[in-house]
């Protein structure tokens, strides 16, 4: 009965249904607390799409999630379950710091191709040692990864504050990157600043970000390394008869998945912040789990549910500004979007299946 | 009572008040999976106090019958009797309340505990474990003085071999006062000495009144220690005899049936240079049992080995280590090179590059990616062939669905749809899928595992063309069937295997199943000899 | 060092552990059940916020206290619904409850008392208090041990005692009684357990329940005992500690006293540069004291220092075999 969902359903319905279930337990939650769900959803829609400005924000955070999600997918494509894109990801926005530091930039044109070497190679390698681990002495790679997450918080602590930190500075943040360095936002590129009139944190990360969904579908639908990839995420036992390496798919996948968390900090610490800051991922690493199984482990589905992910949090932050409700509800439906799509989908299907037992009943 | 008048003793004489009633007596037990019929209307009567022998080939559904009786099935249909009383058996613990006592093939242990653990779990005197572990202690000890059944009870199961694991399984169900115990080929993992000592285990508890029924495809050990003997063949109950009155022979024919061969359109062999040699092949498992103890054979281009043998006697290790995704010790040379066994420069990719194609024993978990569309599938194994590469980095897709598509006209492969996902085809396009890719790489040697299980009649007709088509164009070929059918229809030699061994080489020409059911069921080393001498 | 500093910086190690303590002895329950638990974190984190605002609004720390563990005990049925009945992935699971658990404690909070997420600071019989322990005082004066029994073991809250009796609990439990062999034997292999007629499903949500009550312990230690109130994102990653001490541990309960402690005590040394720079000479990098824990978790998982061998049925739901 449970796999009997046609196609459709299984991947437009079950995200949907578990959206709406997280999104009926929040205003519920709302509810609770005395706060009125339309207010929330009318300040999240304005906030968040309403004008170009918001959409500004809405796409900022839009591209950092495509980029932890995608990392995400193509873990999971291999049957990896790679938890540690926060490390990953802030790991990244060492190296785009160690190379946005080294030089004094001329132009951002050559910054940028140095600084997305930088964020890949340095997330590739903090996803590089779990992988191994996993392959060759069997650790468990989601409990490496979430290790690797706290060990990683502390390596940038010390690089900020024993490395990176200018004399005389007090907050632990290394200097700012070089003007050189500064990637144009949508309101500096020519033609989009048409439409977005004031200065948002959206910059062109985002055209990366879009190539990145393309790419990872070339990669994985169109290559051969893709094939091996999802041939073994589908069976490892199936792989092994057909002469595909375990050890080189699970490091080929974590490296490229590493690099794409790593690439999310040329979004933020790049094209934002222009300086390291502490915990610079903010929890975007995790937000690619929920945007990787909303988006059903495919790239389009993952610019889209990232999209949705933008909204949620652009439109968190302003119902934070202007309601009394907290801001922390973004991360409470963050939750409840993981928990149905990623471990009560079961329940999403048979509450499906229910829906369409009948009408095949009566067809038959 | 309706009584099968070959049963046994107590069952021919209508019982009368104050006889003995039976241990089990089944009426009827039917079970279906989906459309396959397990059990058929299933009739059988265990005497008490015998060791009843139950046989068949695999599929028979032996296994199926004993879980119903053990309550991991419940029967669509059917009566269960225990010691002449009308029981349901809904779930295990009934049947263990009914004195019913299973040992299953694959042992349901916890590894890191101690036997006196595993012994009392589930059978707790109460809540504090200390007075469970010191009766259990003692009547383990009983246990162990009266059925030679002796186990180190402190020892961790994990250190055990696997000899002592079954022994403690047995000490489970003596444990919690088992009156009949189960045994589902108690023997597969058995060295033969400890298979002698399980026979006096178990002979020690016949004579204690126990009544033991054990499920087996063996006929040696069904002929030495069982008194009555029932064959099950495709789901029904073929026949229940004493064993006393019949004969190895009998039992495999029995077994085996007399079907009808299927005919199959093929010339006389043309054998031409040798292709395949192996030379004394060994392989061992994970648990460091050994799987295959040294084969030896040769395959020419343009002839047909078909190995015979009931399933998990080594055949699947045979071919793991052929595809190159399995390691071994000795030699194995194809065209005259010698293939690396170690896996250190070898896998699936090297052997394919070395003119080794593979159609594997289970397609559903090796052969294809049920997931993955049937043009995707059509490039599993082949993925870096030429031919499928648009340029150094992309896959010609575009190329590798015309090539499917042909190969789905030419393998008649229905529906004909590229983009289909290779589980909602039917087994035997499934098949016939895995069977046009290998095929048509036109391989040197090609391995070809159970080419026909679960697979329609039409189907079963067209692969063994292929198969012969794919011979008369000279090239070698592996069969490895546990069908006797398919094998005498098909191969131009046979070698039986049997606990990892070649039991001997017939001509099926002259051979027949009889013999062959012998020497599958481990009995013919003694005639093997001869007739090497006369091929 | 001098002596007194020592007991200062055990004094803390005891304090910091106990946390620990608790949320790893609810790991190795529910992960020696064979359900993996990443929601340790979330689990307190939803504690301490309903221990603290319960604690605040009633004034007893004992109804704090239920509340705390009524709070924990709610994820842990939410987990035990996706991993058991719907056969869920776990890890994800626990995941996504550390999420809702992190969003949901400070918009409640924040609803009950307007302080941005954080609930009143509790004082009196809203927070548990120091125990001291008999003769403390009086043996002070012994040598060595006097000071060491006044500074370091007495002086606790209760549930700092609490957690320490729960480790000879817990091992008894496990080793001692049928529910402990069970239990064990349910997370190595279920169907051992499920061909000797004793119900999977039951045994698993009972360790499940197990776990939610000592996260509850923890959550609630560390809003009324540890601190007195609850903030947002108090338990800072103690539940992944707990769970790495659990590993390092290797699901077992001295040994989880045992690798709590060693990780306590880290965090203490962390609190107390001064003290390190004169032992070793140099500064040590705080941020290596932080991240110690894990490196030595990694280090024992990739099986360099033996091997930690999981339960062999972790983190699969039971399926009944054919």
């Amino acid at each position: 009965m449970m796999d009997r969902l046609p196609r459709w359903a299984d991947v437009v319905l079950v995200p949907l249904i578990s959206l709406l279930l997280a999104a009926g337990i929040s205003a519920l939650t709302l509810l609770a607390i005395g706060a009125s769900p339309m207010e929330a959803l009318t300040t999240m829609v304005t906030g968040a799409l309403g004008t170009p400005y918001a959409w500004g924000y809405t796409l900022y955070y839009t591209t950092s999630f495509i980029f932890t999600g995608l990392s995400v997918i193509v873990a999971f494509h291999a049957g990896l379950f790679n938890i540690g894109g926060e490390g990953q990801a802030q790991l990244g926005g060492l190296g785009v710091a160690l190379v946005c530091l080294a030089v004094p930039w001329p132009h951002w044109t050559l910054a940028l191709p140095a600084a997305m070497l930088g964020a890949a190679l340095f997330g590739a390698a903090w996803a590089a040692i779990p992988a191994y681990l996993q392959v060759r002495r069997g650790s468990h790679i989601v409990i490496t990864t979430i290790m690797f997450n706290y060990i990683g918080a502390a390596l940038i602590v010390y690089m900020l504050v024993n490395v990176l930190r200018p004399k005389g500075q007090m907050d632990p943040a290394s200097a700012h990157f070089p003007p050189g360095s500064n990637l144009p936002t949508l309101h500096e590129l020519p033609g989009f600043s048409l439409i977005f009139t004031k200065q948002v944190p959206a910059n062109v990360t985002l055209f990366i970000a879009l190539l990145a969904c393309w790419l990872v579908w070339v990669l994985l639908w169109r290559t051969r390394m893709g094939y091996q990839i999802r041939a073994f995420g589908k069976s490892d036992k199936a792989a092994r008869y057909a002469g595909i390496s375990p050890f080189k798919v699970t490091m080929v996948a974590m490296l490229i998945s590493g690099a794409l968390a790593g690439l999310m900090s040329i979004n933020n610490v790049m094209g934002e912040s222009e300086r390291l800051l502490q915990n610079s991922s903010e929890g975007a690493g995790f937000i690619g789990i929920a945007v990787a199984l909303m988006g059903r482990n495919h790239p389009f589905g993952v610019f889209l549910a990232a999209l949705l992910f933008g909204f949620l949090y652009q439109g968190g932050a302003e119902i934070g500004l202007w309601t009394s409700i907290p801001i922390e509800l973004r991360i409470v439906v963050q939750g409840l979007v993981i928990l149905f799509t990623g471990a009560l989908d079961q329940m999403v299907r048979m509450m499906l299946g229910l829906v369409f037992r009948p009408r095949k009943a009566e067809a038959a | 009572m309706s009584v099968d008048t070959e049963t046994g003793r107590r069952a021919t004489a209508a019982p009368p008040s104050g006889d003995v009633p039976p241990a089990i007596e089944l009426r009827g037990i039917s079970k279906a999976f989906g459309s396959v019929q397990a059990n058929k209307d299933i009739d059988i009567l265990v005497a008490r106090g015998t060791i009843h022998g139950i046989i068949g080939e695999n599929g028979a559904g032996k296994s199926t019958l004993m879980s119903i009786l053990y309550g991991f099935y419940k029967a669509d249909k059917g009566e269960i009797f225990i010691g002449g009383k009308l029981t349901t058996i809904p779930d295990s613990q009934s049947a263990i309340r009914a004195g019913i006592g299973m040992v299953f093939q694959h042992f349901k242990l916890v590894q890191n505990f101690t036997v006196l653990e595993n012994v009392i779990l589930g059978a707790e005197e109460g809540r504090l474990l200390a007075p469970s572990l010191a009766k259990a202690r003692k009547v383990l000890a009983e246990l162990a003085a009266e059925y030679e059944l002796d186990v180190d009870p402190d020892a961790l199961v994990q250190d055990l071999s696997v000899g002592l694991q079954q022994r403690v399984e047995i000490l489970k169900a003596l444990y919690r006062h088992a009156d009949i115990l189960i045994l589902d080929e108690p023997t597969g993992v058995l060295t033969p000495d400890e298979a002698d000592h399980l026979f006096r285990i178990l002979q020690g508890l016949k004579d204690q009144g126990k009544t033991i029924v054990m499920i087996t495809h063996k006929l040696r050990e069904i002929m030495e220690i069982t008194d009555n003997v029932s064959v099950m063949r495709r789901g029904t109950m073929v026949a229940t005899v004493k064993t006393a009155e019949t004969s190895p022979e009998d039992l495999a024919e029995l077994m085996v049936g007399r079907k009808v061969l299927m005919h199959v359109p093929k010339g006389p062999a043309n054998p031409g240079k040798v292709v395949l040699e192996v030379e004394n092949l060994a392989v061992r498992d994970e648990h460091k049992v050994e799987r295959l103890r040294g084969i030896s054979l040769q395959i020419r281009a343009g002839e047909i080995l078909g190995i015979a043998g009931v399933a998990g006697n080594g055949q699947s290790e045979l071919l793991a280590v052929l595809g190159g995704f399995a390691n071994g010790t000795g030699k194995i040379r194809v065209n005259g090179v010698e293939l690396d066994l170690t896996g250190r420069h070898s896998d699936g990719q090297s052997r394919r590059a070395q003119g080794i194609a593979h159609v594997p024993e289970d397609r559903q978990s090796l052969g294809l990616i049920m997931d993955f569309t049937a043009w995707e599938n059509m490039a599993f194994g082949y993925h870096n062939a030429p031919e499928y590469q648009k340029n150094w980095l992309l896959m010609d897709n575009d190329a590798l669905r015309a090539d499917t598509d042909k190969k789905m006209a030419t393998y008649d492969i229905r529906p004909p749809i590229a983009t289909l996902a290779a589980k909602n085809f039917s087994g035997g396009n499934q098949q016939k899928i895995v069977v046009a890719r290998e095929m048509e790489r036109n391989p040197d040697l090609l391995l070809i595992g159970q080419p026909t299980r679960g697979v329609d009649i039409g189907a079963i007709e067209f692969i063994h063309k292929q198969i012969i088509a794919l011979r008369d164009a000279g090239k070698a070929i592996l069969l490895v069937s546990v069908e006797l059918d398919e094998i005498m229809s098909i191969a131009d030699r046979i070698a039986v295997m049997f606990d990892g061994r070649i039991m001997g080489e017939r001509d099926p020409a002259t051979t027949n199943e009889r013999e062959l059911g012998l020497l599958m069921a481990g009995m013919g080393e003694a005639s093997a000899a001869p007739t090497k001498g006369a091929a | 060092m001098d002596y007194a500093t020592l007991l200062q910086i055990l004094d803390s190690t005891l304090r910091l552990g106990t946390p620990l303590l608790l949320a790893c002895l609810a790991g190795l329950f529910s992960e020696r059940s064979g359900i993996f638990d990443i929601g340790l974190e979330g689990k307190m984190l939803m504690a301490a916020m309903c221990s603290g605002a319960v604690a605040a609004l009633s004034g007893s720390v004992w109804i704090g206290l239920l509340a705390g563990i009524a709070g924990s005990m709610m994820f842990a049925v939410v987990h035990g619904l996706a991993s058991i009945t719907f056969r869920g992935n776990q890890l994800i699971s626990g995941v996504a409850l550390n999420f809702v658990a992190s969003g949901i404690t400070v918009l409640v909070a924040q609803d009950l008392f307007h302080q941005g997420g954080r609930t009143p600071a509790l004082t009196g019989n809203a927070r548990f208090n120091a125990i001291d322990l008999p003769f403390a005082e009086s043996l002070r004066g012994v040598p060595v041990l006097g000071p060491f029994y006044a500074e370091v073991v007495s002086g606790h809250s209760a549930l700092v005692y609490v957690a320490l009796l729960a480790v000879p609990v817990t091992w008894w439990l496990l080793y001692r009684t049928r529910f402990g062999l069970r239990l064990r034997a349910v997370g190595e292999n279920p169907a051992s357990v499920d061909t000797a007629g004793v119900s999977v499903v039951r045994l698993r949500y009972a360790a499940v329940g197990i776990a939610g009550l000592l996260c509850g312990l923890a959550g609630a230690y560390m809003a009324t005992g540890l601190q007195a109130g609850f903030g947002r994102e108090m338990t800072a990653g103690r539940g992944y500690i707990a769970l790495a001490a659990l590993i390092f541990a290797k699901w077992r309960p001295w040994q989880a006293l045992y690798a709590t402690m060693l990780f306590g005590f880290l965090q203490a040394l962390a609190l107390r540069p001064d003290v390190i720079e004169n032992i070793f000479g140099f500064a040590v990098p705080i941020p290596l004291l932080d991240a110690l824990p894990y490196i030595l978790t990694v280090v024992v998982l990739a099986g360099f220092v033996g091997k930690a061998i999981p339960p062999r049925a972790g983190g699969e739901p039971y399926v009944k075999e054919r």
